[in-house]
């Protein structure tokens, strides 16, 4: 997967910022051969060349475990911090603050963000803090050899594991509850959809929770399993198609862009088409309708995939601070400290 | 009877939650303006309401203001604490009483007082009845006021200051002040020995607590996050950041150059703290003990990915329930070592208020200039109570924003950058932050696994390397650290190392030992680790080297042995945990039962040595040295009334 497609109308290799996509890469993956992670990598690359953002204005954000390693494979140019297990969104946070004008990109995984995570998942969805937070969720534990995650279906069967006996966390639905304003699913197999999603989510001011399907092909692709190519292919729901609009870019339509798409097309079959057009109008800036569609889809043993949810009216973490236009990070004495006759009215102030 | 002017202590025994620490705070305030060197100690339970509590007072003439163990004069208000607070006096001290509590008082070797506290409050038709019990604590006051010459002026100003000059308030319990020393005018003999007169030793002097101290200094320090979570005793320190903050860094837009989030635990207080730090801001978080415990595993990250940040831990006592709102010094070795693998913390130890102010701003500089979490150990002591302070100073030096490395910077040595290269041969390398527009100026942070351009490595020689330059960071950082303060004494010929809120009791100590004891100590009280070359030139200097602390391990001396291995049989640990603040008491019969009268030390000499001492403390003729063994509250009660059975 390193193919460079040449954008409709545009100079050969070079985006509106200038850019070559080779600007957005990273170091070479070191996941497993086949990963559904280095397919995520890849769009993330895709997106950003997409929709023309500077490497420099964003940064990148993760915790620990195959997927958190990921951001090593893309965005040479992007300042970028792998942090600890499951503590990924509160570096974010903090972080975020220092240049508003800033976006941030988080990967994290099913154990990181599900499990040891949690806490700081559900809050930094709160928050709306802004950021894009992407969860390559394989429903296992790959660094550390093939544990299930908590997003592993109740009754999966892992070689050594033997059966997992609890019942799955959904990302998405946790996330909406903890009103995340922007909460979208997909399949690492359907590239052509993780990219429009990761534009839509890049456009977006507040937290943007991708849930991608991503299967770990070495201990978790059984054909049965809930994150599997095979179970993904044949369970996986689209929503409704979209399409991200980035300004003054060439549309490029979705229709042709699957035809691009060889190797994941290979992987759709037929059935997926007729629940799409079931959901055409589906309407994502209904909650309560959005919670309706992944409980229903919960009980069919559907994978929805689409974009869920979204509210573009709620302020990010740092709009609600009302921070001065320029970056923290840029102010200096004058603007930090109080001045001299500021420490007598603070003595004065003490008893 | 023979006058004691301006050398007392007076313990207020009430119910947690009853609106006495505006009283208590008053009493403190008002004698604090009449000039006379005061401390006052809030010593609470753990509980909104209800449980007995005590706040006790010491004024002393001659500035030694460290908690006393023994009780002058005890203003009893609980029910539930009247027996032990009635035993609890000194033999020829005072006792106030409210007289609703109908329980019987057997002792005469004390001055008794009965103070009509509900019936005074209950005849003001101006007292709704909701504020009768609050208003009720200043009956107290006017009564003591009386008693003991304290001026109402002052006590005006007091509750002036309290209520912000919010006249209604003022009035309502200066009326209850004035009742309760009209009726005591009229009603009570003075039988007891303790007065005040006024003093000018508190001439120039502020009154504030640490944890207010140190959100004030931070903010003069630039800081511009913030992440926290509460925990007694550290609250108030981010709280008063969202206090000062719009006050003292307003701006006509009305915009804000700072954030402080409370987070949804010390994790992730810690994380955003480092977040930011990471990213440029000056950014601390503030938090206790349990909370460091959570905080270790990003310590650990910050410490190896060489973050700036500021971590106050304002020490209490314990994990989950015991003794969460007793102070301690009980974090240092935590703190020095915290996070797994090899680590080494830099660390502040403030010993007073105006220490506080200054560390606020001064660990910010470190923070930054060093790139490491600094860590500021205060206490609960020094945290929550008030104490007289000198005025806070301006920082007369520019904020330092350490080696950082603009698009211009990256432009002039064209990109040719490592984030861990040790450039200048101090250990501290030059470091990008996010927002910088330049395309070589970016880098990936990580924990140990990175080479000099912070590329992933799991190479051992780099890796060995990169801890070896960490390590001698952390002993260059001694040359930015704060020096100890000296207190000399002529011809001492032993040693004391002490380090913050236990000053004012050491040095108290320290003068009793010379003059009761004849046992002559110069005392250093140490500011910060790494230590400093005076840190061990002052072991060099004596036999025996006392090192006093508020903790059972004796954390300092184990890090000086540490530090200092060849001097390990001249240092001697004098470590003391009760939860309560520090006394001269406990310092001197510690220093005391430790002192060797020859050195080296056998069996026999060492023997004799601890009868001489005991020999000293008991011919002692000073009212101040009571030295009997009992070191708690409880145990003094018990043998007070144990004496009173003979």
């Amino acid at each position: 997967m390193t193919e460079a497609l040449p954008m409709a109308g545009a100079a050969a290799n070079v985006n509106l910022a200038g850019l070559a996509k080779n600007d957005y890469r990273g170091a070479p993956s070191t996941l497993c051969q086949g990963c559904g992670h280095n397919s995520i990598s890849n769009q993330i690359i895709a997106a950003l060349y997409e929709t023309n953002t500077v490497p420099e204005d964003v940064m990148k954000f993760s915790g620990i475990g195959c997927s958190s390693k990921s951001p090593t494979y893309f965005l040479n140019r992007t300042f970028g911090f792998n942090s600890l297990h499951g503590r990924m969104p509160s570096i974010a946070t903090g972080a975020l603050f220092a240049d508003a004008r800033m976006k941030g990109i988080g990967v994290s995984g099913d154990g990181d963000s599900a499990s040891i995570g949690m806490g700081q998942f559900k809050h930094v969805m709160r928050r709306n803090v802004n950021m894009v937070y992407i969860v390559e969720n394989n429903g296992v534990y790959g660094l550390t050899k093939g544990q299930f995650s908590a997003t592993a279906e109740k009754g999966l069967q892992l070689k050594k594991q033997g059966e997992n006996p609890y019942m799955p966390v959904d990302i998405c639905m946790e996330a909406l509850v903890s009103n995340a304003t922007f909460v979208a699913r997909s399949f690492a197999g359907n590239p052509k959809q993780v990219k429009e999603l990761l534009k839509a989510a890049l456009a977006h001011d507040g937290i943007a929770v991708l849930d991608i399907i991503s299967p770990c092909v070495t201990f978790n692709d059984q054909a049965n399993a809930f994150h599997s190519y095979a179970w993904g292919k044949d369970h996986e729901e689209p929503l409704h198609e979209i399409s991200y609009i980035a300004p003054r870019s060439e549309i490029m339509l979705e229709r042709d862009m699957e035809d691009g798409e060889i190797r994941e097309v290979s992987m759709h079959d037929g059935s997926t088409v007729i629940l799409k057009n079931l959901e055409r109008g589906y309407d994502p800036t209904d909650r309560y309708e959005a919670l309706r569609v992944m409980e229903e889809s919960q009980r069919n043993n559907w994978l929805v995939t689409g974009l869920l949810y979204i509210n573009t009216t709620k302020p990010t973490l740092t709009d609600i601070y009302n921070l001065v236009d320029t970056p923290l990070n840029r102010l200096t004495d004058v603007d930090l400290r109080p001045e001299r006759s500021a420490i007598d009215k603070v003595n004065a102030l003490m008893f | 009877m023979k006058k004691i002017v301006n050398d007392f202590s007076i313990t207020v025994g009430t119910k947690n939650g009853s609106g006495s620490s505006t009283a208590n705070n008053t009493i403190l305030r008002s004698i604090f303006k009449m000039g006379i060197p005061v401390s006052g100690k809030n010593l609470f339970p753990s509980n909104i309401q209800g449980l007995p509590t005590w706040y006790t007072i010491r004024a002393n003439k001659d500035g030694f203001i460290a908690r006393r163990e023994t009780n002058d004069i005890v203003i009893a208000i609980n029910p539930d604490s009247f027996t032990r607070d009635l035993a609890s006096v000194t033999p020829g001290g005072a006792f106030f009483y409210s007289d609703d509590i109908k329980q019987p008082i057997s002792r005469t070797d004390v001055a008794i007082y009965p103070m009509p506290i509900k019936s005074i409050v209950r005849n003001d038709p101006n007292v709704p009845t909701d504020f009768r019990d609050l208003v009720g604590n200043m009956v107290y006051v006017g009564v003591l006021a009386q008693m003991i010459d304290m001026d109402l002026d002052k006590v005006l100003a007091a509750l002036t200051f309290h209520f912000k000059g919010k006249q209604k308030p003022i009035d309502m319990n200066f009326n209850a002040v004035k009742a309760g020393a009209e009726y005591a005018k009229t009603n009570l003999e003075k039988k007891d020995p303790f007065h005040l007169e006024a003093m000018n030793k508190t001439d120039g002097l502020i009154m504030a607590d640490g944890n207010m101290a140190a959100a004030i200094g931070s903010i003069f320090g630039g800081v511009q996050f913030a992440g926290w979570y509460p925990i007694t005793p550290a609250s108030s320190l981010a709280e008063g950041l969202n206090d000062y903050l719009p006050l003292l860094r307003k701006r006509e837009d009305g915009k804000h150059t700072y954030a402080i989030v409370q987070a949804e635990d010390e994790l992730a207080a810690l994380g955003m703290a480092i977040g930011a730090g990471w990213a440029g801001l000056r950014s601390m978080t503030s938090t206790s003990g349990p909370g460091l415990s959570l905080m270790t595993e990003f310590a650990g990250l910050a410490y190896y990915a060489e973050v700036p940040v500021v971590i106050w831990d304002v020490q209490r006592i314990g994990p989950s329930t015991g003794l969460p709102t007793r102070t301690s010094q009980g974090d240092l070795t935590f703190t020095h070592f915290i996070g797994h693998g090899d680590s080494h913390s830099v660390i502040l130890l403030p010993g007073d208020v105006s220490e506080c102010f200054d560390f606020g701003w001064q660990s910010l500089d470190l923070a930054e200039r060093i790139q490491t979490p600094i860590f500021v150990l205060s206490d609960l002591d020094m945290g929550m109570n008030q104490w007289m302070s000198k005025p806070f100073q301006y920082p007369e030096t520019p904020l330092d924003r350490g080696k950082v490395l603009w698009e211009k910077d990256i432009e002039e040595i064209k990109g040719n950058w490592g984030r861990y290269l040790d450039v200048d041969g101090d250990g501290i390398p030059y470091r990008t932050i996010p927002g910088n527009k330049h395309p070589m100026s970016a880098y990936f942070t990580r924990g140990t696994g990175h080479d000099e351009y912070a590329k992933y490595t799991e190479d051992s020689s780099m890796y060995i390397k990169n801890m070896e330059r960490l390590k001698d960071k952390y002993y260059n950082a001694s040359k930015y650290m704060p020096k100890p303060v000296l207190h000399p004494a002529k011809g001492a010929t032993v040693g004391i190392i002490a380090y913050g809120s236990t000053e004012n009791a050491v040095l108290e100590a320290q003068h009793y030992l010379a003059t009761e004891d004849g046992l002559k100590a110069d005392f250093l009280r140490v500011r910060a680790i790494p230590f400093t070359d005076e840190v061990v030139k002052f072991i060099e200097k004596y036999d025996q080297v006392f090192v006093v602390e508020m903790n059972r391990d004796a954390q300092m001396y184990q890090i000086l042995l540490t530090e200092y291995p060849q001097y390990a049989s001249k240092l001697k640990p004098v470590a003391h945990h009760d939860g309560l603040p520090a006394s001269a008491k406990w310092v001197r019969e510690g220093i005391l039962a430790k002192y060797e009268k020859a050195a080296p030390a056998k069996k026999t000499v060492k023997a004799t040595a601890a009868k001489t001492a005991t020999k000293a403390k008991t011919v002692s003729t000073s009212k101040k040295a009571a030295i009997k063994k009992p070191a708690t509250k409880k145990a003094v009660a018990k043998s007070s009334a144990a004496k009173k059975r003979k």
